[in-house]
C-alpha cells in the first residue's frame, strides 16, 4: 500500500458527501445468494436506516461494510478507501474510525462497566490513567450511567448494557457509528432513551450513524434516510414519508406491517390438503 | 462401498481438522511476541489455569500417592523389599503418574473453563466486538490463555508429584511402618536428574497439547449453547486421548 493511502486511513480527508458507498455488491454463501447488485450510500453527518424483513442479510451487510467478510463482486468504500482490498492490519487501522453497537451490547463480561469503556483506549493509546478516567467518565455521563461505572455487565439491564456499549463505541471518537438492531427486546423507556441517544450522538458530535433495524416506527422518528433491502438488492430508498407512500407491494407490506403479501405468511410447503390425506392413509 | 466412502470422508475431515489446528497454532504463535509485552494478562491466566486448579491437583496428588503407598507396599513386601517403596513410588510419580494424571485433571478443570469461556465470548459477540474495536481476539484472548496454560501445567505437575510423594510417605512410613531412613535414602540414590527431566518434559508437552486444544475448541465453537457444550466436551475427550498417545510416544523415545 502506498504512503498516501496509508495516511488516508489514519487521517480524515475532507471528502465527498457520502461516508460509505456500497457499489454493486454481490455476495452468496453456501449456494444461497444474499446480495445481487446491492448499491447504496450512507450520507455524511446524517442518520441512515437500513431495513428489511428478517433474513434479508442486514447483518451480513454490516459485516461486509466493516470488512469482516469480503463480497464476491463489487466495492465498498469507506471515506474513499476500498474496504474490500485492505489487508488485516490496514483493516484494523480503518476500524478505529468506526464504532459498532451490537444487538446485545457484547460487553466483555470479565470487566466492569468502567473497564469496558476504557478497553479500546487502553488497547490503542498510551494515555495516562488520569486522562483515561476522565474520558471514560465523560462518555458514561453522556449515556447517563456514570453512577454504574463499577457494576459488572451481568448486573445491567438490557437497555443499560446497550448504553454502556454505546459509550464504549464512542470512546475513541469514531466517524461512523453502526447500530445493529438497537431496539430489539427493549422496554418503551429504554427504547426512548436509545432513540434520544442515537440522535444526540449524531448531531452533537457531528458523526455519521447507520442503524440496521426493522422497527419502522422508531426509525421513522430517528432516521433521515431509509433503505429497504429485499431480494438481494435495494427495494426502496428515500425519506420515510416517501417510503410510506411507495407503490411497491413489498415496501407497502413492510412499512405497514401486513402479515401476508409478497413475503408470504406460510413457509413454502407441499399442498395442505394432500399432506393431510397422506397422514390419514 | 458406502462404508469405504464413509472412511474416506472421515479421513478427509480428520486431515482438514489437523490442518485447521496447525493454522490456528501458527496464528497463535505469531502473536506470542506482542502478547509478551502485556505480562499482566498472562499472569491473570496463570492464576486462572494454575492457582485455581491447585486444590483439585493437591487433593488428587495426595490420594494417588496414598494408593501408590498401599499397593506398592503390598507388592514389595511379597519380595521382602518394602524399603524400595520410596524409589518405586517416586519413579512412578515423576515419570508417569504425575504428568499424566495432572494433564487429565488440567484438561477437566482448566481446559473446559478455557473452552467454555472463549466459546461463550464467541456466542455473545464479544470476540466480534473486539474485532470491531480493531483488537485481534487471538492476541488479546487466545494467546494469554494459551501461554498461561503452558506455564501453569508443568508447575502443577511438580506440585502433584511433591504432594504425591508426601502421600506415599504418609501411608508407607507413618502407617505401614517402612523405615523412614531407607525410604528417603533409596529414593535419593535411585532417582536421577534425567528422570525428573522426563517428567518435566512431559508436563510441558501435555500443557501445550491441553492448552492448544482448549483454546482452539473454544475459538471455533459454534456460537450456540449446544455448540459451546460440545466444544467443552470435545476439549476433555480430545485432550485425554492425545495426552495418553503422546505419553506413550514420549516414554518410548526417552526410556
Amino acid at each position: 500500500m502506498s504512503h498516501s493511502a496509508q495516511a488516508a486511513i489514519e487521517t480524515r480527508p475532507a471528502a465527498a458527501d457520502n461516508l460509505v458507498e456500497v457499489e454493486d455488491v454481490h455476495y452468496s454463501v453456501g449456494g444461497r445468494t444474499i446480495f445481487s447488485g446491492l448499491t447504496l450510500s450512507v450520507p455524511r453527518g446524517r442518520i441512515t436506516a437500513i431495513m428489511g424483513p428478517s433474513g434479508t442479510g442486514k447483518t451480513t451487510l454490516l459485516r461486509l461494510m466493516t470488512g469482516q467478510i469480503k463480497p464476491d463482486k463489487g466495492r465498498i468504500l469507506f471515506d474513499g478507501i476500498d474496504v474490500t482490498s485492505l489487508k488485516l492490519g490496514e483493516l484494523y487501522r480503518l476500524r478505529r474510525r468506526m464504532g459498532m453497537l451490537f444487538q446485545n451490547g457484547a460487553l466483555l463480561t470479565d470487566m466492569d462497566v468502567f473497564e469496558n469503556v476504557a478497553f479500546p483506549l487502553r488497547e490503542h493509546t498510551k494515555l495516562p490513567e488520569a486522562l483515561i478516567r476522565n474520558i471514560v467518565l465523560t462518555k458514561l455521563q453522556a449515556v447517563g450511567l456514570r453512577g454504574a461505572a463499577r457494576l459488572m455487565p451481568a448486573e445491567l439491564s438490557g437497555g443499560m448494557a446497550r448504553r454502556v456499549a454505546l459509550a464504549r463505541a464512542m470512546a475513541t471518537d469514531p466517524d461512523l457509528l453502526i447500530y445493529d438492531e438497537p431496539f430489539t427486546g427493549l422496554d418503551p423507556i429504554s427504547m426512548g432513551m436509545i432513540v434520544r441517544l442515537v440522535r444526540h450522538m449524531n448531531y452533537a458530535l457531528g458523526i455519521t450513524s447507520l442503524v440496521v433495524s426493522h422497527d419502522v416506527e422508531e426509525l421513522a422518528e430517528l432516521a433521515d434516510v431509509g433503505y429497504i433491502i429485499a431480494g438481494g438488492r435495494v427495494a426502496a430508498a428515500g425519506n420515510f414519508a416517501e417510503l410510506k407512500k411507495h407503490d411497491s407491494e413489498l415496501v407497502n407490506q413492510f412499512m405497514n406491517g401486513l402479515a401476508d403479501g409478497p413475503v408470504p405468511f406460510h413457509y413454502p410447503a407441499p399442498d395442505y390438503y394432500q399432506q393431510l390425506l397422506e397422514g390419514s392413509a | 462401498m458406502s462404508l469405504l466412502r464413509e472412511i474416506v470422508e472421515n479421513l478427509r475431515s480428520f486431515v482438514a481438522t489437523v490442518g485447521a489446528v496447525a493454522l490456528f497454532l501458527m496464528r497463535t504463535l505469531a502473536q506470542v511476541p506482542r502478547a509478551l509485552t502485556r505480562p499482566g494478562l498472562i499472569i491473570d491466566q496463570i492464576h486462572n489455569a494454575g492457582a485455581l486448579s491447585l486444590v483439585i491437583i493437591m487433593t488428587c496428588g495426595l490420594f494417588v500417592g496414598g494408593v501408590l503407598g498401599l499397593q506398592g507396599y503390598d507388592l514389595l513386601q511379597r519380595f521382602g523389599s518394602e524399603d524400595a517403596l520410596g524409589t518405586a513410588a517416586a519413579l512412578a510419580l515423576i515419570k508417569e503418574l504425575g504428568p499424566v494424571v495432572t494433564a487429565l485433571l488440567f484438561a477437566g478443570r482448566a481446559g473446559t473453563a478455557l473452552a467454555s469461556e472463549i466459546g461463550l465470548m464467541r456466542a455473545t459477540d464479544q470476540l466480534s466486538a473486539m474485532e470491531m474495536m480493531a483488537v485481534d481476539p487471538v492476541r488479546r484472548v487466545v494467546v494469554p490463555r494459551f501461554i498461561g496454560g503452558l506455564i501453569a501445567m508443568p508447575l502443577l505437575t511438580v506440585i502433584f508429584i511433591a504432594i504425591g510423594i508426601f502421600g506415599v510417605q504418609v501411608v508407607g512410613v507413618q502407617l505401614l511402618g517402612v523405615d523412614a531412613a531407607s525410604f528417603w535414602s533409596q529414593m535419593r540414590a535411585a532417582v536421577e536428574v534425567s528422570d525428573v527431566m522426563e517428567g518435566l518434559i512431559k508436563g510441558v508437552v501435555f500443557g501445550f497439547v491441553c492448552s492448544l486444544i482448549a483454546v482452539y475448541e473454544g475459538y471455533t465453537a459454534t456460537p450456540t449453547a449446544e455448540g459451546v457444550g460440545r466444544a467443552t466436551t470435545r476439549t476433555v475427550v480430545i485432550s485425554a486421548v492425545l495426552v495418553l498417545i503422546f505419553n506413550y510416544m514420549l516414554t518410548a523415545v526417552m526410556l
